[in-house]
C-alpha cells in the first residue's frame, strides 16, 4: 500500500492500476480537474504539480509533470495541486500575480505555470532572470508570448508573508514522517504490480527474481510507453525511494552519482566541476523533467539522442552495473553497443555513474544543437574534452549524440588531434576526419547533411572559444 | 426582495461618487473575467465537467494511408472488449454524412475512400477512453492503395484543385514588367502551422427528449456545430443546443474543426441514448485536424532605381489538403494581403487552391493573410539588396500614399493610412538607424555570431470577406437587484472577448464590471451567430451588446422622464447611479423602481457591419470596413556555425484605435507576435513520403517556449488615434493583425544571413527559417560571395 498526502489529506492506495499516472489519478480518481492534460508526454507543462518531500527537518518542493509520473512515486510524499494554493477566497501570491499581470488568457496552461511559479517561490527567495526562465521553460503558453508571466513571477515575490504551506510546515513534516514505511510498499490492480524497494539490496533481490520487470526512477521516458504507446507494464519497480541510489558523493579523484539521483541534483554537483556540463543540463528537457529524470535513466534508455551520455563519455565516465550482490565497473562508452542495445545483462541494473574529477589542462565543452533553445531534443550534441599543453594537444576525447545509433566517440577525429599542434589547421583536419566517424541519418529534426556540417562546425566553435575567450559564441548566452 | 436600502448613503455622498469616472468601463485594463478562476483551477473546461454514471468515451481509428479505397471494414472484433457500447462507421450516420463548412467534401467518417493519413474511419465508444482506443485499434480495415499527391508543386502543375483559381488584376502588369528598369523574381515555400491550442478538441454530448442533443463543445463556431450535429442526425436545428463557456485556446483551429468530434459523439449518443464525450489526445488532434495552409508562392516584380514597385505578379498556391473547408476564403485573404501596406502599381495576383492528400487545412489566425502578406516583405528585401539600399528605405518608398497611390489591387481605397506616421515613430523609438550602424560594427568583429535587424509593417483588412457573416446578436437581462446577465454570439477562447463586451455593457449602463455576469455562449440564447473569427469578436458582438443595452437604457430613460416628470436629457447614468435632474438613485434601486413600474428589463441586440460590399466576379469592391495597422522592429542574433538564433529585441507599435482594454490588447499583440515568429522559425511541419505527419506532438513540433520571447520586448499601442469608422467606441480589431508582426523576425534573420555577403545578396530561404535552413542559406551566400569575388577579380585582371 502506498500512502501520501493529497495536500493535507491522507490517501492510502492498495488496489489500483500501477500504470496510472498522477494526472489521471487526480482528474479521474480524485475528481480534481484543476490540473490539465495538454499533451500527456511531458512537453507542455499544463499538468505540472508540486511534490513535497522530506529532507531532514525540511520539506523540499519540486515541480513535476504529473502526466509522466506513476502513482507509486507518491509514496511518503505530499502532492500539491493548483486547487490547494488558494486559502478560502484569497488567492496565493503566485495566483494573484498571474491575475494582476494578465498572465492568464485562455487559462489552460495557467495551472501548470502557477505550480511552476509556486515551486520556484519555495526553492529560491531571490531568483535571477535566468532562474525564472529556467523554472518556466517547461511550460508552454500559446496565448501570451510569456512576458506577462515573467512579470507575474517577479511580482509574486512582493508578497513576503508566509503562505499556508510555510505555516503548516511542522505539522506537514510530522505527517510525512509518520508516512515513511520501512517495509517495501506494493500496489496492484490484480494483474499489474508496482514495488517500492527501500534499499539497493532489496532492489537487487527483487530484480533478480523479476528480471522482466521495468525499473522506473523518474519515469519521464518509461511513462511514455503507457501514455503515448499504450503498452501495459506488468511489473514496475520504483527505485526513487532508495536513498543509496540517490546519493551524490564527491571524492578527491571522482564524483559518484547514484543512478536514481535526479538530474537536478546532478546538475548542482557537476556544474561546479564542469561549468559546461551545467550549461548542457540547463537545456536538458525542462526543470520538471530534470526534477524527476535521472542520469541512470538517461543512460539506461540507451537513446541515441540522450543528452548526458556524450558528455559523460567525453569526461571518461564509468558505469557501475549490479546483479544481485555482484557489481562490475567499466567505461560508459562500452555500455552502448547498438541502437537500444547495451552491455547490461538481464537482472543487471545501473547502480551508479563515476565521473573523474577535472584534470589540469583539460577543457571540457558541450554544444547542443536543436530547433528550439528550451526543452528540445538535440539534432546534434557535441562534447569535447581536450588536454592542451604548450600548444600541443596531449589528449582528446570527443563524443557525439544524434550522429549514430548510439552516443559515440569520434575516434578518427580524436586521432588527428592527439599529439597535434593546437591550431586552425589541425582543427580543419579534425573536422574532415569526422566524416570517417559518422554517417548520420535524416529525420524530421535535421537532415544528415546538416548534422554532419553542424557537428564539424562545433569543432570550430571549440577552437574559437578557447582562443578568443572574449568573443561571445553562443546565442543561448543572450538571456 | 432586496436589502440594498440598508446603509443608505446621503444624497451628497451619492452625488460625489456619481461624479467619479467608472473605473471598470471601456478603455480600462480590467482583468480577464475568468482569470481568478483560471489561476485556481476552478474554471471549467469541457473535460472538467462532471461525468455521468453511464458516460461513454469515443476514440476514432484513423486511416494509415494517404489515399486509398476502403475494401473492407469489420468492426466485430471491437466488441470483444468489455465495456464497448458501439463501433460506428460512415454507414451508421443517420443523416447527412458530409460536414463540409461551406462546400461539401468532409465526410464525418471516411466512406469508400480515404484521402489523408489520419482520416477517421471507425469510431468506438466505451465506458472509458482506453478501452475505446484498444477496441478501435482492433477493427479490421483493408485498403487498396491509390496514388496520392502530397506535394503542392505537383498539385499546382497538375491543376489538382479543390476549387478554381481566382485573380485580382489592376492595369497591365506584364507590360509594366517588360518595361521595368529592374526586376526580381523568385519562388518560396511558406510553411503551415499547427494551432497547438493547449486544450485539444473536445465535445461532450447529452441526448435529450425529442431526439435532440445538448452539446458542450470547445468551439469558435457554436452555430455551425449546431447545424452540423442536426444535419448528421437528420433533425431540425431547434432540437440541438450548444453550450460553449470557454476554450483553452482556439486560434482558428476550432472554427470548423470542432464540429467533427461533436458530430461523432452525437451519432454515438443517438444510437446508444448515452451521454458521450470525444476528446482528442494530443497526437490524434495534431494528425486529424487541419492546420494553417502551407503556400508555394512565385513572384516577378519590376521596380525603378528608388526601389519603387511598378509591376507586380504574384502567384499564391495554397496547399488546401484534401477538401475545400474554408480554403476559398483563405486563399482569397492571402490575395487581398499580397500588397501589405504597399502600392503595387500594375498588379496581377492569382490564387490557386491546390488539392493534396493531406489533412484539410483550415483557419488559423490571419486566415491566409500572413502567407500573402509576407510576399511584399520578401520582395522588398530582394529589391533592397539588389539596389544596395536599406530595406526600411525601400519599404517606406513603397507605402500607400500620395497622388494616385491610395488604392489596392482590389480597388478599395486605403483611407486613414496610419503606417507612414507609425513607421516614423517606431524608427525613432527603436533607434533603428543607430542600431543598424552598431550591428554592422558588431558583425564585422564577431566571427561566429551575426546580428540582423528589420522593421516591417502590417496592414490588415477587418471584416469577414464572406460579407453576410458580418452580423452578430446579443442578449441582455437586468434583474431586479440591478445585476446584469450578458450573453452574446461570440466565443471566449482566452482573447478577452467576454471581458471587453462586459466592459461595453458596463460603460453603457455606467455600472461596475462585476455587476455583469457573462454566461456561456448558447445557441438557445443568441441564435444564428457567426464564428468568432476574422478578429471580429469585439467589433461585432460588442456592438450587438451595446445595442441591446441601449434598447433597455432607452426604455429606462423614457420611464424616468415620465415618472419624474423631467425631460429625457435630465436622465443620466453615471458611475453606478442614475441622476434624474435633482434626484439621485443607486442603479439597483432605480432598476427595482422600473420593475415595479412594469418596464421590460431584457433585450436582444443586433449589429451588421455597414459600408462593405465585394464583387468577386470582377474582384472589385470594399471587402474591409477598415484596416488595422502595426509595425515591429526586431533584432536577432544568428549562429553561423549551426544556424541557431535568438530574438534579442522587439519593439512593437500597434494600432487598436481607441483601445477597449489596453492590457488585453497588449496581451493580444505580444502573444500574436511570438506566435507569428514561431510560425516562421521553429514551427516546422514535416510529413514523410507516405503522407504521415512526423511532427505530431510537442516533442517534435516546437512552438515558442519562454526563451523564444525577445530578450527585450517593448510593446506600445498607438495613442490618441481612434478608429475613423464608427466601430464600438472607435476601437479596432486586434486578434489577427499583430500575428504578422512576427515577419520582422524572419526578415531580421535574413538580414543577419545577408551580412555574410556584405548585404549584397538576398538569401533565398523558405519558411520556417529553421536552424538548418538558416545554415544552408549562410553556406549558399558564402559560396555565392566567393564566386562573385572570383568573378570580380577576374574582371579586374
Amino acid at each position: 500500500m502506498i500512502r501520501f498526502l493529497l495536500n493535507q489529506e491522507l490517501r492510502e492506495e492498495q488496489s489500483i492500476d500501477p500504470n496510472m499516472t498522477v494526472l489521471n489519478y487526480l482528474r479521474g480518481y480524485a475528481a480534481k480537474t484543476g490540473t490539465k492534460e495538454g499533451c500527456a508526454s511531458g512537453d507542455c507543462g499544463a499538468c505540472t504539480v508540486v511534490i513535497g518531500e522530506l529532507d531532514g527537518d525540511e520539506i523540499r518542493y519540486r515541480s513535476i509533470n504529473s502526466c509522466l509520473t506513476f502513482i507509486s512515486a507518491l509514496d511518503g510524499k505530499q502532492l500539491i495541486t493548483v486547487e490547494d494554493l488558494k486559502e478560502g477566497s484569497k488567492l496565493h501570491p503566485a495566483q494573484q500575480a498571474m491575475v494582476d499581470c494578465h498572465g492568464s488568457q485562455c487559462g489552460f496552461c495557467t495551472p501548470g505555470f502557477v505550480m511552476s511559479m509556486f515551486a520556484l517561490g519555495k526553492n529560491n527567495s531571490h531568483p535571477s532572470h535566468e532562474d525564472i526562465h529556467e523554472a518556466l521553460a517547461g511550460n508552454l503558453c500559446r496565448c501570451t508570448g510569456y512576458r506577462p508571466i515573467i512579470d507575474a513571477t517577479e511580482q509574486m515575490y512582493e508578497d513576503k508573508t508566509p503562505d499556508q504551506f510555510d505555516r503548516a510546515k511542522e505539522q506537514t513534516v510530522a505527517r510525512l514522517r509518520a508516512l515513511q514505511q520501512d517495509a517495501q510498499p506494493e500496489i496492484t490492480d490484480g494483474s499489474k504490480y508496482a514495488f517500492n524497494p527501500r534499499t539497493v539490496g532489496e532492489l537487487a533481490t527483487l530484480y533478480k527474481a523479476n528480471p522482466t520487470a521495468k525499473l522506473v526512477a523518474g519515469g519521464t521516458d518509461l511513462a511514455l510507453e503507457v501514455t503515448q504507446f499504450h503498452r501495459d507494464i506488468e511489473q514496475l519497480i520504483y527505485v526513487g525511494d532508495i536513498a543509496e541510489m540517490k546519493q551524490i558523493e564527491v571524492f578527491e579523484d571522482r564524483i559518484e552519482l547514484g543512478a536514481a539521483a535526479s538530474l537536478t541534483s546532478c546538475y548542482n554537483a557537476l556544474t561546479d566541476e564542469f561549468p559546461d556540463f551545467g550549461a548542457l543540463l540547463h537545456r536538458f528537457a525542462s526543470l520538471q523533467i530534470r526534477n524527476q529524470g535521472t542520469l541512470g535513466g538517461n543512460i539506461g534508455n540507451a537513446s541515441p539522442i540522450g543528452d548526458s551520455p556524450p558528455a559523460l563519455i567525453a569526461l571518461n565516465a564509468l558505469v557501475v552495473l549490479r546483479d544481485g550482490d555482484e557489481t562490475r565497473t567499466f567505461p560508459l562508452e562500452d555500455y552502448f553497443i547498438d541502437y537500444k542495445v547495451t552491455a547490461q545483462q538481464p537482472g543487471e541494473f545501473i547502480e551508479k555513474v563515476i565521473v573523474p574529477r577535472a584534470q589540469a589542462g583539460e577543457e571540457f565543452r558541450s554544444y547542443k544543437v536543436s530547433k528550439r533553445i528550451d526543452d528540445d531534443i538535440s539534432a546534434v550534441l557535441g562534447c569535447f574534452n581536450l588536454r592542451i599543453n604548450d600548444g600541443r594537444i596531449e589528449d582528446a576525447r570527443i563524443a557525439f549524440g544524434g550522429m549514430a545509433a548510439i552516443p559515440k566517440r569520434a575516434s578518427h577525429c580524436e586521432a588527428i588531434l592527439k599529439g597535434a599542434a593546437w591550431n586552425k589547421e589541425t582543427i580543419e583536419r579534425a573536422k574532415e576526419a569526422l566524416a570517417l566517424d559518422f554517417t548520420p541519418l535524416s529525420d524530421f529534426r535535421a537532415s544528415k547533411e546538416y548534422r554532419s556540417l553542424a557537428a564539424a562546425n562545433l569543432l570550430t566553435r571549440y577552437f574559437v572559444e578557447l582562443e578568443a575567450t572574449e568573443v561571445t559564441t553562443r546565442v543561448s548566452d543572450y538571456v | 426582495m432586496s436589502n440594498h436600502h440598508k446603509n443608505k448613503k446621503s444624497y451628497d455622498e451619492m452625488l460625489a461618487e456619481a461624479k467619479n469616472d467608472l473605473t471598470t468601463g471601456v478603455g480600462r485594463s480590467v482583468k480577464h473575467e475568468s482569470a481568478a478562476k483560471q489561476v485556481s483551477g476552478e474554471a471549467v473546461y469541457v473535460d472538467d465537467r462532471l461525468e455521468f454514471p453511464n458516460q461513454l468515451h469515443v476514440y476514432a481509428r484513423l486511416s494509415d494511408r494517404a489515399h486509398a479505397r476502403i475494401t473492407k471494414i469489420d468492426t466485430t472484433p471491437c466488441y470483444d472488449f468489455p465495456g464497448v457500447a458501439i463501433a460506428i462507421t460512415a454507414k451508421d450516420v443517420p443523416g447527412q454524412l458530409d460536414i463540409g463548412a461551406v462546400l461539401p467534401g468532409d465526410p464525418l467518417l471516411a466512406d469508400d475512400v480515404v484521402e489523408f493519413y489520419g482520416q477517421p474511419v471507425v469510431a468506438v465508444a466505451a465506458n472509458d477512453h482506453e478501452t475505446a482506443r484498444k477496441a478501435a485499434m482492433a477493427a479490421v480495415i483493408e485498403y487498396e492503395d491509390l496514388t496520392p499527391i502530397l506535394d503542392v508543386e505537383e498539385a499546382l502543375a497538375k491543376e489538382h484543385y479543390v476549387s478554381e483559381p481566382h485573380t485580382h488584376k489592376r492595369g497591365d502588369s506584364s507590360e509594366a514588367l517588360a518595361t521595368a528598369p529592374h526586376k526580381v523574381t523568385g519562388a518560396v515555400h511558406i510553411g503551415g502551422q499547427e494551432h497547438f491550442y493547449l486544450e485539444t478538441q473536445i465535445s461532450s454530448v447529452i441526448p435529450t427528449e425529442d431526439g435532440g442533443m445538448i452539446v458542450y463543445t470547445s468551439s469558435q463556431n457554436p452555430t455551425e456545430v449546431q447545424k452540423l450535429v442536426a444535419e448528421v442526425l437528420g433533425v431540425s436545428f431547434n432540437k440541438i443546443q450548444i453550450d460553449m463557456r470557454r476554450m483553452g485556446g482556439g486560434f482558428g483551429g476550432k472554427e470548423t474543426q470542432a464540429a467533427g468530434p461533436a458530430c461523432i459523439a452525437a451519432v454515438v449518443a443517438h444510437h446508444t441514448g448515452r451521454p458521450t464525450k470525444m476528446r482528442l489526445p494530443r497526437m490524434e488532434d495534431m494528425v486529424m485536424t487541419g492546420k494553417r495552409h502551407p503556400f508555394f508562392n512565385q513572384y516577378e516584380v519590376g521596380f525603378d532605381d528608388e526601389g519603387r514597385i511598378n509591376g507586380y505578379e504574384v502567384k499564391l498556391a495554397g496547399d488546401c489538403g484534401y477538401s475545400p473547408d474554408l480554403s476559398n476564403s483563405i486563399v482569397d485573404r492571402a490575395m487581398f494581403h499580397s500588397d501589405n501596406g504597399y502600392y503595387l502599381g500594375d498588379a496581377t495576383v492569382t490564387g490557386y487552391r491546390c488539392k493534396t492528400h493531406k489533412v484539410s487545412n483550415t483557419a488559423y489566425r490571419g486566415f491566409g493573410g500572413p502567407q500573402g502578406l509576407i510576399m511584399p516583405e520578401i520582395i522588398l528585401d530582394d529589391i533592397a539588396r539588389q539596389l544596395g539600399k536599406d530595406p526600411l528605405d525601400v519599404r517606406k518608398t513603397n507605402l500607400y500614399g500620395g497622388e494616385g497611390r491610395d488604392t489596392t489591387h482590389y480597388y478599395q481605397k486605403v483611407e486613414d493610412n496610419a503606417l507612414p506616421d507609425m513607421i516614423a515613430d517606431l524608427e525613432e523609438s527603436s533607434e533603428y538607424r543607430k542600431r543598424r550602424e552598431e550591428i554592422r560594427a558588431f558583425n564585422a568583429s564577431s566571427p561566429i555570431l551575426k546580428k540582423g535587424l528589420a522593421l516591417t509593417p502590417v496592414k490588415f483588412g477587418i471584416s469577414f470577406t464572406a460579407t453576410f457573416l458580418n452580423q452578430a446578436g446579443a442578449l441582455v437581462h437586468i434583474y431586479t437587484d440591478g445585476s446584469i446577465h450578458l450573453n452574446h454570439g461570440g466565443t471566449e477562447m482566452g482573447q478577452g472577448l467576454n471581458t471587453k463586451v462586459a466592459q461595453i455593457v458596463a460603460e453603457e449602463f455606467q455600472v461596475d464590471f462585476d455587476t455583469i455576469h457573462i454566461t456561456a455562449t448558447d445557441t438557445d440564447k443568441v441564435p444564428n451567430t457567426s464564428p468568432t473569427a476574422a478578429s471580429s469578436g469585439a467589433d461585432l458582438n460588442g456592438k450587438a451588446a451595446q445595442n441591446a443595452a441601449r434598447t433597455i437604457k432607452q426604455r429606462l430613460v423614457e420611464f424616468a422622464a415620465r415618472h419624474y416628470q423631467v425631460t429625457e436629457e435630465d436622465v443620466r447614468f453615471q458611475n453606478n447611479y442614475v441622476l434624474i435632474r435633482d434626484e439621485i438613485l443607486p442603479f439597483a434601486e432605480f432598476i427595482e423602481l422600473a420593475y415595479f413600474n412594469q418596464i421590460s428589463l431584457s433585450s436582444t441586440g443586433f449589429y451588421r457591419t455597414p459600408k462593405i460590399y465585394y464583387d468577386r466576379d470582377n474582384a472589385r469592391g470594399r471587402p474591409f470596413y477598415y484596416y488595422a495597422y502595426g509595425a515591429a522592429c526586431s533584432e536577432v542574433i544568428v549562429d553561423t556555425l549551426t544556424g541557431e538564433y535568438k530574438i534579442l529585441q522587439a519593439d512593437i507599435l500597434h494600432d487598436v484605435g481607441a483601445s477597449l482594454n489596453p492590457a488585453i490588447d497588449i496581451g493580444q499583440v505580444e502573444g500574436a507576435f511570438v506566435q507569428g515568429a514561431g510560425w516562421l522559425t521553429s514551427e516546422e511541419l514535416v510529413w514523410n513520403d507516405k503522407g504521415r505527419l512526423m511532427t505530431s506532438g510537442p516533442a517534435s513540433y516546437k512552438i515558442p517556449a519562454i526563451s523564444d520571447m525577445p530578450v527585450k520586448f517593448n510593446t506600445r499601442l498607438v495613442e490618441n488615434r481612434k478608429n475613423a469608422e464608427d466601430t464600438v467606441f472607435h476601437s479596432k480589431a486586434v486578434g489577427e493583425p499583430p500575428f504578422m508582426l512576427g515577419i520582422s523576425v524572419f526578415c531580421a534573420i535574413k538580414d543577419a544571413i545577408a551580412s555574410v555577403s556584405d548585404y549584397r545578396i538576398s538569401p533565398a530561404i523558405d519558411a520556417p527559417a529553421t536552424p538548418e535552413r538558416v545554415l544552408w542559406a549562410i553556406e549558399t551566400l558564402k559560396q555565392q560571395s566567393k564566386t562573385e569575388a572570383k568573378a570580380t577579380s577576374t574582371e579586374t585582371i
